[in-house]
């Protein structure tokens, strides 16, 4: 059997007629006019803006969507094509067929649309128009951007201040907010000569910052507040809270002369103290009879004392002799306060190292650091027979109990050189060595103290620094580059390489 | 020779004007200017007649008629019959029309020869019309529009049809009028052609929209551009001549 090919039905032949225009052939359409005479005659992409403005934040670099949300949208983004397409206001009449970016150069504070519409033009006939849309960018700040400027963006602030010469207690306490990311919800921190402000957005935050400080230093707080507005017919109140806390003006290595009454609360401990350490309490201890006392934040600020003696004071002194006092051969007393066992007093004989070789005569004092010294170390310390004091519980005390010198602690060769072996470092709060300190010789020491105190490094986060190369005969030098931290106690920086990850076939 | 006109500002001048081979009705009320064009082109050779029918000026799209006779609604007023039967020359007969569709002009159209008539119009009309123009008479769409008066315009020369009329339909119209058709528009694009043009065999008139190109179209289908009356009786004595003999 064969099939039969069926005719193909088509569509009937229109007859084909001229353009009332331009006179040439064309199918009939309802305007039954050429496309060519009809784009001439009406424009559909009329009504529809050729221009518009965007506005720009260039704080945040996010685009405003009116009629007041801010959005980020990076450029040729979908969202920021939406974002565009809202800005045209006669686009409703047509129907948009396709949209996209025509190229322009990023900084030309220009983006070009080309936009392909249909519409319905008179007779029913569909038209087809490609349009280009060109945006400016007009920069506006956003309200955020706008307080962030304005310096209005802080509702409490904390200042942290300590009104003394010796810093090691806010070198301390800035590792101690690293440690403990403390200063997470800070909107800022800024150094202000003699302390640190810490800004907040609400005062719940700077209470959280108070108890923290208070929690690890001793310190006091005193609360203010300020009236910026108020709305008498809700009853609320705009204030500013600022927290001023003052930390203890006493730092580590500092002497102090405690009043005479106090000194009897403290367990009978000599006036003339040194300060070993400070935590969340000052730790005292008397050279002479290496008795110690604590003394916490209240105690202090109802018995304040200062130093009269600060490191940039200390003097190094060689030794010459020295002998450790037994315990049978002290002197004990009722009442007496706890004694350290982790030092050892001891009878010592030291000359100025300036002076060595020039005046041979020795000067005999007491110290605590037995455990730590022999004849022929260097040691730093306080001459007290030659410095000027003006302290009036010093001047009430007896000269004669009045030690020559106070040794504070053992010196380890030349700071540089130790500052070159170093191979860890520290992070810090505000960017820069010198950020809050106007010498940063202070900060250093404050590194000596870390590696000679390992108690104080136990709150503290130390890096491992990559510039520096761990030195292989550590053993060699070990006695003379003094004590080091060893590698178990550092931690590794975290560091952002953007190199691209192979993936993993499984 | 094809002319534009405008009646009152309105384009549509078929609706306002019916002009055949034989007089030319006009609509009463409209400017002199629009008479003049008529008068200044036709008034030496056929009567122009200012008419209302039911009192209405739209007497293009109401009446039908060529040389032979005139076609009027039954709603035509007896005055206004008295007055087209005064005017007219004795050979055409006027013939009043009772039809459900009473635009005759929108349901008929016709040269003095053949006739295309809406499909629904009644068969007693059809024979009317038949006896009175005295044309052969096809019931017959134009692009599936009934309204066969609106969307063609024939005078015994050629005829203009609606745009979208095809190829097959074209033909067959040819075939059955025995003139040239061509698909066209007037007045910048309409398609509605029986309202912006009214023609006889020797002049058209379109309305004042009509671009140029549509004039070229109109006058070489109707073959105006060689018409004059005197030419036209010579060819209509040829062909009447062939015819009988």
């Amino acid at each position: 059997m064969e099939y039969i090919e069926q005719p193909l039905q088509s569509e009937p032949v229109k007859a084909q007629i001229l353009c009332c225009e331009c006179g040439i052939v064309i199918e009939p359409n309802p305007a039954n006019m050429c496309v060519g005479c009809l784009r001439s005659q009406v424009d559909i992409t009329e009504g529809i803006p050729k221009q518009a403005t965007l506005h720009f934040c260039r704080g945040c670099e996010r685009y405003l969507q009116p009629p007041g949300e801010w959005v980020q949208c990076a450029l040729e983004s979908r969202e920021l094509l939406s974002l565009c397409l809202k800005k045209l206001k006669g686009l409703n009449r047509v129907k948009l067929i396709d949209a996209s970016f025509l190229w322009t150069e990023p900084h030309s504070k220009r983006i070009k649309l080309k936009l392909t519409v249909h519409g319905e033009v008179a007779g029913g006939a569909m038209l087809q128009q490609v349009f280009v849309v060109e945006y400016t960018i007009g920069h506006q700040m956003c309200d955020e951007c706008h307080r962030t400027e304005a310096q209005d963006f802080w509702r409490a602030s904390v200042q942290v201040r300590q009104k003394a010469e010796n810093k090691k207690t806010f070198y301390y306490l800035e590792q101690l907010i690293l440690k403990h990311k403390a200063h997470e919800n800070t909107l800022g921190i800024k150094p202000i000569h003699g302390g640190l402000d810490f800004f907040y957005t609400t005062e719940g935050h700077a209470r959280k910052m108070i108890d923290f400080l208070s929690a690890v230093l001793p310190c006091k707080s005193q609360h203010s507040k300020k009236l910026i507005s108020h709305d008498i017919h809700s009853n609320v109140y705009n204030y500013k809270f600022t927290y001023a806390v003052d930390i203890v003006p006493v730092s580590k290595d500092s002497v102090v002369c405690l009043p005479k009454k106090f000194t009897q609360q403290l367990g009978g401990i000599s006036p003339l103290c040194l300060i070993y350490r400070v935590t969340n309490s000052i730790h005292l201890i008397d050279p002479n009879s290496a008795q110690i006392a604590e003394v916490n934040s209240t105690n202090y600020w109802r018995n304040p004392f200062g130093a009269i003696c600060n490191p940039k004071q200390l003097i190094e002194y060689i030794v010459m002799d020295i002998e450790p006092i037994m315990d049978k051969d002290r002197k004990y007393f009722p009442g007496q306060g706890a004694i350290s066992h982790r030092h050892v007093l001891a009878d010592i004989w030291v000359t100025k190292a300036s002076e060595i070789g020039l005046d041979d005569s020795t000067i005999h004092t007491r110290t605590h650091l037995g455990h730590v010294l022999k004849p022929g170390d260097y040691v730093l310390g306080y001459n007290l027979e030659d410095t000027n004091v003006n302290d009036s519980n010093f001047d009430k005390l007896d000269r004669s109990v009045v030690p020559d010198v106070i040794l504070v602690k053992k010196h380890y060769g030349d700071r540089s050189f130790r500052k070159r072996q170093r191979i860890w470092k520290l992070k810090r709060l505000a960017e820069g060595d010198t950020a809050f300190d106007p010498d940063a010789n202070d900060f250093h020491e404050f590194l000596d103290d870390l590696e000679e105190d390992p108690d104080l490094r136990q709150n503290v986060n130390i890096f491992k620094d990559k510039t520096k190369q761990i030195p292989v005969d550590t053993f060699d030098n070990q006695d003379e580059s003094g004590p080091q931290i060893s590698l178990a106690e550092m931690l590794d920086d975290l560091v952002l390489d953007d190199v691209e990850m192979e993936e993993t076939e499984n | 020779m094809a002319l534009r006109a405008q009646f009152e500002n309105n384009n549509e001048i078929g609706v306002f004007a019916k002009l055949t081979n034989a007089y030319c009705l006009v609509g009463i009320g409209g400017s002199e200017n629009f008479y003049s064009i008529f008068e200044g082109e036709l008034g030496e050779t056929v009567p122009v007649v200012h008419v209302s029918l039911a009192g209405l000026r739209i007497i293009g799209r109401m009446c039908v008629g060529n040389k032979h006779g005139l076609l009027v609604p039954n709603s035509t007023l007896d005055t206004e019959l008295q007055h087209i039967r005064n005017a007219l020359p004795d050979t055409v007969k006027v013939q009043r029309v009772e039809e459900r569709l009473s635009a005759l002009g929108n349901v008929i159209a016709c040269n003095d020869y053949v006739a295309l008539v809406h499909p629904d119009l009644d068969r007693e009309t059809e024979e009317i019309i038949a006896d009175t123009l005295k044309v052969e008479v096809f019931r017959q769409t134009i692009a599936s529009n009934v309204l066969v008066g609106s969307y063609c315009v024939l005078s015994n020369q050629g005829g203009l049809v609606h745009p979208n009329t095809t190829i097959v339909d074209q033909d067959e119209l040819s075939s059955l009028l025995q003139v040239p058709l061509v698909a066209g528009t007037v007045n910048r694009g309409s398609e509605v052609v029986g309202a912006g043009l009214v023609v006889n065999d020797w002049c058209a008139f379109a309305g004042m929209d009509t671009t140029s190109t549509e004039m070229t179209v109109i006058e070489s289908v109707f073959r105006l551009n060689d018409a004059a009356p005197s030419n036209i009786t010579s060819d209509m004595r040829a062909s009447l001549i062939e015819s009988m003999s």
